[in-house]
């Protein structure tokens, strides 16, 4: 066998969900592995399926806290294995285990039952919070830069600073599970033990609400931010480097509010990102 | 032999991994430490607190870059984008060597994100040198490989790990880092003499040397750096001094991690094997 033939062979025997009790699937053979003393060649096999997926099962669980409140811990459960069953980890970083989740679970709309849409936002919610951690910053806008200021001037937003419209109020939620997380908050062995805990019981249902939110970071914390529709729309134009003129019209044009109304909210709105960093 | 072409001839001593509960102690009360290692992946990120620590730690100390994710000894080409981003934090850190493991851990653009052993072939052992070398001269700075910790051996391989090691490293004419403990491990996960392993290893392909605790269970122990460093992987490491020289020492502690002046003191025993190395034949 050739070492792609046998690399090939091996990762798909230990990727292999794990059967009831935590133990390699029956139908594994592991024939490629000499057996010791002590144990056969499908248990030294089992201690490399059991370590990839208490590893990948509990980078999920660390990174959507959110989620595993909205569904509650055994869907969580069935839903990530299944996610890690389908689509495997294509990045040689943990840190983008979960960017293909939203996606996935859009197909696959079972492993929510009736709490399908404020999943979706949430995980788009905690999507956002591991990019607004580590995206890059770039400088930030100075008054040397406004010195062309008119329509055509582009200003670029930061690349932490995320945008996202959720129909559910789960930045709220979020900030609760955040909190209980950090108050009871253990170290275990990712390795021995898979991580599971009651702190994220599964929610009541969850009202719908209409908000713009911004994901973004302040001397290296994550927060969230409301924004009023219009803000929100001006800051996504800003993103897609319209010239500035081009994105007011946009982005207010539809808009209810009063003209003056409009041009007080724009300088607020203006005077508030610049304080916060965020224009680049 | 402190310092070879292998880690940029320098000569540090003893170091500690960087790890994130340690982080405010380290920077607020400044301990003296002689270098500190951090997991390169952890830091290949475009911003945020991951690279704002660390340029604050290398304002004050000296960093030496470990990678989990190079996959040397996997069939297929090295990640690009990973090795792009690798050099970039190569560029930052300024580190004089780096290190990655020599195990295999993706197939087909699929990750498992452990450390998988290989078959000791000859064909995995002209393969992973190639890609070494590929990555050395990408990178432009010196590679060490680091033995892993295993619990399973393949009916394929055609000579021990450490013949295998030896393969690799003198093909790909790179250095070693030899974890003392993951010998242990392994001798006893597969029944062999650590010593047979230390005996056979080129002291002076040796740039680095890392110390760690482990669990036992019946069957098997277990690489899990969550325990002080026991009396046999000491003498272990007692019997690497006496081949190779006062090398630079890294202990590795990644789980239940305790305060930083516990992991410091456990690392500062390596001091009493460092200090006066009784220096044999290899």
């Amino acid at each position: 066998m050739t070492l792609l033939a046998l690399q090939r062979r091996m990762a798909a025997d230990l990727m292999r969900p794990l059967a009831p009790g935590d133990r390699l699937d029956p139908k594994t053979k592991a024939a490629y592995l000499k057996p010791n003393d002590r144990l056969t060649s499908r248990e030294r096999l089992e201690i490399y399926s059991k370590s990839y997926w208490y590893r990948l099962l509990d980078s999920l669980y660390e990174d959507f806290p959110g989620l595993r409140a909205v569904v509650g811990q055994r869907a969580f459960q069935r839903l990530a294995q299944a996610y890690l069953t389908d689509l495997p980890s294509q990045s040689w970083t943990l840190r983008n285990l979960g960017s293909r989740l939203e996606k996935w679970l859009r197909r696959n709309p079972a492993y929510t039952g009736d709490r399908l849409r404020p999943a979706l936002d949430m995980i788009r919610l905690e999507w956002a919070h591991i990019e607004a951690f580590d995206e890059k910053f770039e400088k930030i806008l100075g008054p040397e830069d406004l010195l062309e200021l008119g329509p055509a001037l582009r200003i670029g937003l930061q690349p932490y600073v995320r945008l996202i419209e959720l129909r559910y109020p789960v930045d709220d939620l979020r900030v609760k599970v955040n909190a209980a997380s950090e108050e009871h908050g253990t170290a275990s062995n990712a390795v021995l033990k898979r991580k599971t805990g009651g702190l994220a019981r599964r929610i009541g249902a969850m009202d719908p609400e209409h908000i713009f939110l911004a994901v973004h970071r302040h001397d290296f914390m994550v927060y969230y931010r409301r924004l009023e529709a219009e803000e929100f729309r001006l800051l996504s134009a800003l993103r897609r480097r319209l010239p500035l003129g081009e994105a007011m019209e946009a982005a207010l044009e539809d808009s209810p509010l009063p003209v003056d109304e409009l041009r007080r909210r724009v300088e607020i709105w203006f005077a508030t990102w610049a304080e916060l960093g965020w224009l680049c | 032999m402190p310092a070879n072409r292998f880690n940029g001839f320098t000569d540090y001593g003893i170091g500690v991994g960087l790890r994130i509960p340690h982080y405010q102690h380290i920077l607020e009360k400044k301990p003296v430490v002689g270098w500190f290692e951090i997991i390169s992946e952890n830091y290949m990120v475009d911003g945020g607190r991951p690279l704002a620590i660390l340029d604050q730690i290398l304002e004050q100390y000296k960093v030496v870059q470990h990678g989990v994710s190079a996959y040397f000894g996997s069939a297929q080409p090295l990640n690009r984008d990973h090795l792009r981003r690798l050099k970039a934090l190569v560029k930052r850190t300024k580190t004089p060597w780096l290190t990655d493991h020599l195990c295999w851990g993706s197939v087909d653009g699929t990750y498992s994100h452990d450390l998988l052993p290989m078959p000791y072939t000859f064909e995995a052992a002209r393969l992973t040198a190639r890609k070494v070398r590929a990555a050395r001269d990408f990178l432009e700075v010196p590679i060490a490989v680091e033995n892993v910790s295993s619990y399973a051996e393949f009916h394929e391989s055609e000579m021990t790990e450490w013949e295998f090691l030896n393969e690799v490293v003198e093909r790909a004419d790179c250095g070693i880092l030899l974890d003392v403990n993951n010998i242990y491990v392994s001798s006893r996960n597969h029944c062999f003499d650590p010593n047979d392993y230390l005996n056979s290893v080129p002291p002076e392909r040796v740039a680095q040397i890392h110390i760690a605790g482990h669990s036992k269970f019946t069957k098997y122990i277990l690489d899990t750096h969550d325990h002080p460093v026991i009396d046999p992987v000491w003498k272990l490491y007692q019997h690497a001094i006496q081949r190779v020289g006062p090398t630079a020492t890294l202990l590795e502690w990644d789980d239940r991690i305790p305060a930083f002046g516990e992991v410091h003191a456990e690392a500062r025993k390596a001091e009493r094997y460092i200090a006066v190395p009784t220096l044999v034949a290899p």
